[in-house]
């Protein structure tokens, strides 16, 4: 038996792993990450001639139910057209039995580094907000995300937000190409799951990531998807890092409660973020757009539902709020003093 | 001969799905035997660098301690207390040879084990040669992370080696030498700096004929391995597992 070196065991996994597009309209280019479920490249569609990012899924095999569930998932994930959320264009089986999806080749920068040149709150909570967008319509679609982190979410060069990275996505139930064909006559009407399919959706995709199993990112995931229950996992969940990315926008950590330099976070902020990350579920906002409206009325000066005001603090943001027209007013009224003083001289 | 019809390891184990899990607890002596075979052919070279750099046993004592474990596997029925479900075979494996060494020094034993007795070619010599070339320092191993780590980077590299040779009897039985010679010059043995045109001079082929022919050998080379892995996994979920560590699809 040869002797295998290292650098030998390296190349061979790297040989193994680089898909054979012989027979696809893909042209390979580059590897660019390496995700929990898949590798991802940037390929040439050589009929259209454009560059398309080209995701391989890790799975392992040529069963046949599997490449069948993962292709229907692909397709589930493309028909969630929404522009915060990258479009899927292709899905394919290569030679070895794995599936592959083509997406839209993103230019940006990821959210971590895009908030390096993003000082202002009320910016970072715009973007946020626009996360929240393309999250909230995936789950009205049935789509769980499960992997919400900076490194998925990228910042296009004219402030586009795009959701990345649906490979950990969990379909709850597939209404997406029922209400696509519903919407647009002219669209491609995907083969719809037979009635107990529909069903047992939720049990199929958790065939992949199964039960018990633990995929997602510490520092953003629920503790019931730590837990490895992912027959329980609902919107909640996703509502959990997305509360993790917003403490992660305001402080630069996903579990730090004080901005850098010490300062505490806006108790309105901090309430936001500690009702979004409540352990339990049940204690959590019951869906996305509930959040973002939290996170809206702060951004307009209200008061927030997840955080219960003292007279001072309602004094304060009413302060805050009308601050032009308080100092204004206070400017009218200390010239009034002032001309009456001079006129009792 | 198609693709399907090829089964690597030759007629001593047809390679089928079925585990050797299962087929280590048949009640067929033979069936038992083969299964054991195909296991110790997987992992002895493993279980004797573990035992060689990590219990720091001379190479004769390691190599009677590896023999007698794969023959206790059997004799003791140890497999008919794995549960794929609470590890995987790998982890056991390797704590049962913890296991074994402490009671066999506890026992103060030191028996001279038959080298045929498992009817599988143990290549000691070769083994200690590749600890050699081996970059690993036995010194760097004190924490139980590290030595998992070691076992199963030795257990892949086992895994590896046989689909290798899996693949050179598959590319002999296809007349496909050339293949495998492309595949040995560029995947096994290649430098940073080798690149296909070098190789197409060197063979007298278009770049296009390597590229297509690398393209085949890796794809064997994979569906090969994963059939290997499949067979030496106790379930589904644990070859999932045992697929992301030999890949290093959980690497970052």
């Amino acid at each position: 038996m040869k002797f295998l070196s290292d650098k030998a065991l390296e190349r061979l996994r790297d040989g193994a792993e680089t898909p054979d597009l012989a027979g696809t309209r893909y042209r390979l280019l580059e590897r660019i990450a390496r995700g929990g479920m898949g590798v991802v490249y940037t390929a040439e569609d050589e009929n259209l001639q454009r560059r398309v990012a080209l995701k391989v899924l890790n799975v392992p095999g040529t069963d046949g139910d599997l490449a069948n569930r993962l292709t229907r998932e692909a397709r589930v994930l493309a028909a969630l057209e929404h522009p915060g959320i990258v479009p899927v264009h292709d899905v394919g089986t290569l030679a070895d039995g794995r599936v592959f999806y083509t997406m839209k080749f993103v230019v940006g920068k990821p959210l971590d580094k895009f908030i390096e040149s993003v000082a202002s709150v009320p910016d970072r909570l715009r973007v946020f907000l626009r996360i929240c967008d393309a999250v909230a319509f995936a789950h009205a679609r049935g789509v769980l995300h499960r992997d919400l982190k900076p490194a998925n979410i990228m910042v296009g060069p004219f402030g586009e937000v795009l959701v990345m990275d649906w490979g950990l996505a969990k379909i709850l139930r597939e209404e997406v190409s029922r209400n696509r064909s519903e919407a647009d006559p002219e669209a491609t009407v995907f083969e719809k799951p037979k009635q107990a399919n529909i069903a047992s959706d939720a049990t199929d995709i958790s065939a992949v990531t199964g039960h018990g199993t633990v995929m997602g990112t510490p520092g953003y995931m629920s503790p019931e998807q730590a837990r490895g229950e992912v027959e329980h996992l609902d919107a909640r969940s996703d509502i959990f890092s997305l509360g993790r990315l917003l403490r992660f926008l305001l402080t630069g950590k996903p579990e730090v409660a004080s901005i850098p330099g010490g300062r505490r976070l806006d108790k309105s902020l901090a309430a936001i973020c500690a009702k979004s990350t409540a352990a339990a579920p049940a204690e959590r906002y019951p869906n996305v757009q509930e959040m973002a409206l939290d996170v809206s009325r702060y951004l307009d000066g209200l008061a927030v539902g997840a955080h219960r005001e003292s007279i001072f603090e309602k004094a304060g943001r009413f302060y805050r709020r009308y601050r032009f027209f308080i100092l204004l007013i206070a400017a009218y009224l200390a010239m009034r003093v002032l001309i009456l003083l001079f006129m009792h001289r | 001969m198609s693709e399907e019809d090829f089964q690597p390891g030759g007629d001593r184990f047809p390679l089928t799905r079925r585990s050797v899990i299962e087929a280590v607890r048949s009640i067929d002596v033979e069936e038992r035997e083969r299964a054991l075979e195909t296991l110790c052919a997987a992992y002895w070279r493993p279980v004797y660098k573990y035992v060689r750099l990590c219990w720091k046993r001379p190479p004769d004592a390691a190599q009677d301690l590896t023999q007698g474990f794969f023959l206790e596997l059997l004799e003791r029925e140890l497999f008919d207390k794995f549960d794929s479900k609470k590890s995987r075979l790998r982890t056991y494996l390797r704590v049962c040879v913890d296991s074994f060494v402490m009671n066999e020094d506890k026992a103060g034993r030191r028996q001279k084990r038959g080298g045929n007795a498992l009817h599988v070619a143990l290549d000691f010599a070769g083994a200690e040669e590749e600890l050699g070339a081996t970059a690993m320092d036995a010194a760097l191993i004190p924490s139980p992370e590290s030595l998992e780590e070691f076992f199963e980077k030795e257990w892949v590299r086992s895994l590896f080696a046989l689909a290798v040779g899996d693949l050179r009897e598959l590319c002999a039985a296809r007349q496909r030498e050339r293949t495998f010679h492309l595949f040995e010059s560029y995947d096994l043995e290649g430098s940073e700096t080798i690149s296909y045109q070098q190789l197409s001079k060197e063979y007298g082929i278009s770049v296009a004929d390597v590229t297509n022919a690398l393209a085949w050998a890796r794809r064997e080379f994979r569906r090969i391995a994963l059939e290997r892995l499949r067979e030496l996994c106790g379930s589904e979920e644990e070859f999932q597992r045992e697929a992301r560590a030999a890949f290093g699809w959980d690497a970052k």
